[in-house]
């Protein structure tokens, strides 16, 4: 008894038990034929989402005011770049991987780049920085569609033991930035960045430091996803990126982040990425239109964020 | 360190009930404005004001004076209606005391200028007099407002060149102060009877003040009254008809300005200590190279320095830049980009909300950001090493609480503030700076703390204290004493008393004041 109110306690268990009874509801129209296919393409999906809303949850974490809005475009810069540069050579696969990451280090540097030495809000920065790494991506892939090597692609595609492999690399990098926020210094100094900037700094947080070494995380994470995602569809597109502009703040909020910051949440995170993902599905299912989806897509995410927050302010 | 309590030295003449009866005998047919009898009240345990009998009559400028914390701006609350008295009893123009607030004591003409400037600063200078104004109204309440705010614009400050149709927020400060005086003197509907000034001409500069001054004067020879807060002697001693000093929450003195010169009203706002204090040798430090130093402020002013084993304080009225000194220092010795391997400073905060605690955070982690390089190993935060560490300044500091895991928000206001000074003290850091950390902190953990301190810094730290509570300021090495954001004087073993401080708080403001009185006269 103890154990369950503990569980229920927890920020991110909603988003898992919303994610649970979609499912349900999903595999229940189909009559059970679907559900190990339904849960390896959840898998694969929500891997992306996690990734890239580790990245966002970091940066969100530093308080309010932070985002990164230059997601998107971070994503198609890095999966045109690195598909050019690898050509279909298998050879190239991991100088690829760390074009990616120079890439995402390049682009973070930008950001805070301009937050600090401009002194306009991260909203705005990033977003302008988007368009300054969209351009270069539009620049770069002149509508040519490049396979990724045979390799990679294998990689991405495949599963083991039945996990898609994406899935595997995404929740690697969970339990990476789980230790990073829970277990290490760093962790600790966005917590309390999140909480007080003028608190941190007078804690002697060097919390230039900080902010700008989590841009540049966020940004690092973006490539990545836009490196697995791009070999994953069999190429790069100019809009590839686009969707996840709100799903990364989406899985974030869902996940039981605190939007105001100094607070944040991994686990959440996954259950928030497969509920997304499942909600669409699930509305495929039952044929509705495209419009019909949308709506209920936002009605549905609205009402999970409400029965969290709802609890949240129950317990203060 | 033993401190005794200061004793509270009451004014040799004063008897309760003269300096009224003396007053009654010019003016007695006349009821009394306001008329506040044992008025008590406390934040907390803090008491604030401790019986307080004020009667204001019309025709008067009362001038309020005494140092920070002494009630004054607590007595002004009570009588604006802002604040109501946990005991005693107020009645406006001698109705019997009924419905005490903000809307009766506007009813009865009490109209009040903040120190902490009032007006919204988004919306225009004829929008603040709506605000201010519910008079105004019908469709032209614009125009009539127009010509409220200029006629008593142009009537207090002459020559003023004020576009009313600006927001305030684009006014300069002391263009905001001369509106916000404006619109208190304003008469639309009702006349103001009683006009509290707060500290009306801490933002104005000579001429503009001497304007107020003398409208002030006007005012009331035409049978307004006035209640009159200045740290500015000359001025109250130049307007007032009255003058009541407080301190510790009484009124030590009420008499006709007229007794009082400068000299009498330091004296009678500060306790004149009886004895002279264990007398503590000044230490010699200065033969070593300072640990800390800063050039003069603005340019202005004496350096500061601090030596090892010292501690420093920092003193003068509030707000005049012992703060932003100390900020100044700490981000000058601690990396914004880098965290430095050997921390040089500490800071204690005194205003928890702003810079002190992590609200979503235990107790444990609100004690050990400062010092997480020393329990965690390749960044990685070892948690038995930093619950030791709790544990460790749990017992030294005494803070109550069953479990150092428990929200920092559980703890009492005292208690945050151990659990602020373990942070600073955690630290390797040879220096702390304090920034008036005691605010709300109950006697019996002063008394801990002080004791820390002085050990501390017998072991060879150096505090850099800044602290409004005078006991506080003399408990240390070598004070500076602040005024207008520059260092003004500084004093050193037994020169450093409540009388020095005080009169050297006011030197640079009752000189740059002595010669505009010599310009006037």
């Amino acid at each position: 008894m103890n154990a369950l109110r503990s569980l229920v306690l927890k920020p991110w268990i909603w988003s898992f038990v919303a994610t649970v009874i979609v499912w349900l509801i999903t595999i229940m129209f189909t009559g059970g034929a679907s559900a190990a296919g339904l849960s390896q393409a959840a898998f694969t999906f929500a891997a992306f989402s996690v990734i890239v809303g580790i990245g966002q949850m970091f940066v969100i974490t530093l308080g309010p005011g932070n985002i990164d809005l230059s997601v998107p475009a971070m994503i198609t810069l890095s999966g045109t770049v690195t598909l050019k540069l690898m050509g279909v050579d298998n050879a190239l696969i991991l100088p690829g991987l760390a074009i990616a990451i120079g890439l995402g280090v390049a682009v973070g540097i930008g950001n805070y780049a301009f937050i600090k030495l401009l002194r306009i809000p991260p909203i705005i920065a990033t977003l302008s920085m988007s368009f300054i790494v969209q351009s270069m991506a539009i620049w770069t892939n002149r509508g040519i569609r490049i396979k990724p090597p045979a390799l990679l692609a294998d990689f991405t595609t495949s599963t083991l033991w039945g996990v898609p492999n994406v899935a595997l690399v995404a929740f690697v990098l969970s339990v990476i930035a789980w230790v990073l926020l829970q277990k290490t210094v760093y962790g600790r100094w966005i917590s309390a960045i999140g909480q007080s900037i003028p608190a941190a700094r007078m804690a002697g947080i060097p919390v230039d430091g900080v902010r700008f070494a989590t841009y540049v995380l966020c940004a690092v994470l973006a490539s990545i996803c836009g490196y697995m995602l791009a070999s994953f569809s069999g190429g790069a597109a100019l809009n590839m990126g686009s969707e996840y502009l709100l799903m990364s703040i989406a899985v974030v909020v869902i996940g039981g982040t605190a939007v105001a910051g100094g607070d944040s949440n991994v686990p959440g995170i996954w259950g928030a990425s497969l509920f997304l993902f499942l909600v669409v599905s699930m509305l495929n299912t039952y044929g509705l239109g495209a419009g019909i989806r949308l709506v209920m897509t936002g009605v549905i995410i609205i009402a999970v964020i409400m029965v969290a927050s709802g609890r949240k302010r129950g317990r203060a | 360190m033993s401190l005794r309590p200061a004793p509270v030295r009451r004014w040799p003449s004063f008897q309760p009930g003269e300096a009224v009866k003396q007053i009654m005998t010019g003016s007695s047919h006349l009821v009394p404005v306001v008329e506040a009898q044992g008025v008590k009240v406390s934040f907390g345990a803090v008491r604030a004001l401790a019986g307080v009998d004020l009667v204001i009559r019309p025709g008067e400028c009362v001038g309020l004076v005494g140092h920070n914390g002494a009630g004054k701006s607590t007595i002004v609350n009570v009588i604006n209606g802002g604040l109501s008295p946990h005991e005693g009893t107020i009645a406006y123009e001698g109705e019997a005391p009924g419905r005490h607030g903000i809307a009766s004591a506007r009813n009865h003409g009490v109209r009040c200028v903040f120190q902490e400037l009032s007006l919204c600063p988004n919306l225009t200078v004829i929008e603040n007099m709506r605000v201010m104004h519910r008079a105004l109204n019908g469709w032209n309440w614009r125009s009539k407002a127009v010509a409220a705010i200029t006629g008593k614009l142009g009537e207090i400050f002459p020559g003023h060149r004020i576009d009313c149709s600006r927001a305030v927020g684009d006014l300069s400060i002391a263009e905001r102060q001369m509106v916000e005086i404006a619109t208190a003197f304003a008469d639309v509907g009702q006349k103001p009877k009683l006009v509290i000034l707060d500290e009306p001409t801490s933002s104005l500069d000579a001429s503009l003040a001497e304007q107020l001054l003398a409208h002030v004067r006007t005012y009331v020879v035409g049978g307004g009254s006035i209640i009159f807060i200045s740290h500015i002697l000359g001025e109250v001693l130049s307007t007032a008809t009255r003058i009541v000093v407080m301190k510790d929450g009484r009124v030590v003195a009420d008499r006709a300005a007229g007794e009082f010169t400068q000299a009498k009203l330091v004296q009678a706002m500060g306790s004149v200590v009886a004895e002279k204090k264990d007398a503590r040798a000044a230490r010699v430090l200065k033969s070593t190279a300072p640990i800390l130093s800063l050039p003069p402020r603005g340019g202005r002013g004496m350096p500061f320095e601090a030596f090892s084993g010292e501690i420093v304080g920092l003193a003068g009225l509030s707000g005049h830049g012992q703060t932003d000194t100390l900020v100044d220092l700490f981000h000058s010795h601690s990396g914004n980009w880098l965290q430095r391997s050997n921390p040089a400073v500490a800071f204690v905060a005194g205003d928890r909300g702003y810079n002190g605690t992590f609200p979503l955070w235990s107790i444990l982690k609100n004690m050990s950001i400062a010092s997480l390089g020393d329990v965690s190993r390749a960044t990685f935060v070892d948690s038995g090493h930093e619950a030791e560490l709790g544990e460790q300044w749990k017992r030294k500091i005494e803070i109550r609480t069953q479990d150092m895991d428990n929200g920092i928000l559980s703890l009492s206001g005292g208690n945050q503030q151990k659990v602020l000074f373990a942070r600073a003290l955690a630290v390797r850091a040879p220096v702390v700076l304090m920034d008036d950390p005691m605010r709300g902190v109950d006697i019996g953990t002063k008394q801990e703390v002080y004791g820390i301190l002085r050990s501390e810094a017998e072991k060879g730290r150096t505090f850099i204290w800044y602290s409004t509570e005078m006991e506080e300021v003399c408990i240390c090495d070598r004070v500076y004493v602040f005024n207008a954001g520059a260092i003004v004087a500084e004093l050193t073993g037994s020169d450093i008393s409540e009388d020095n401080i005080l009169a050297a708080s006011f030197t640079e403001a009752v000189a740059s004041k002595a010669v505009i009185g010599g310009s006037i006269a």
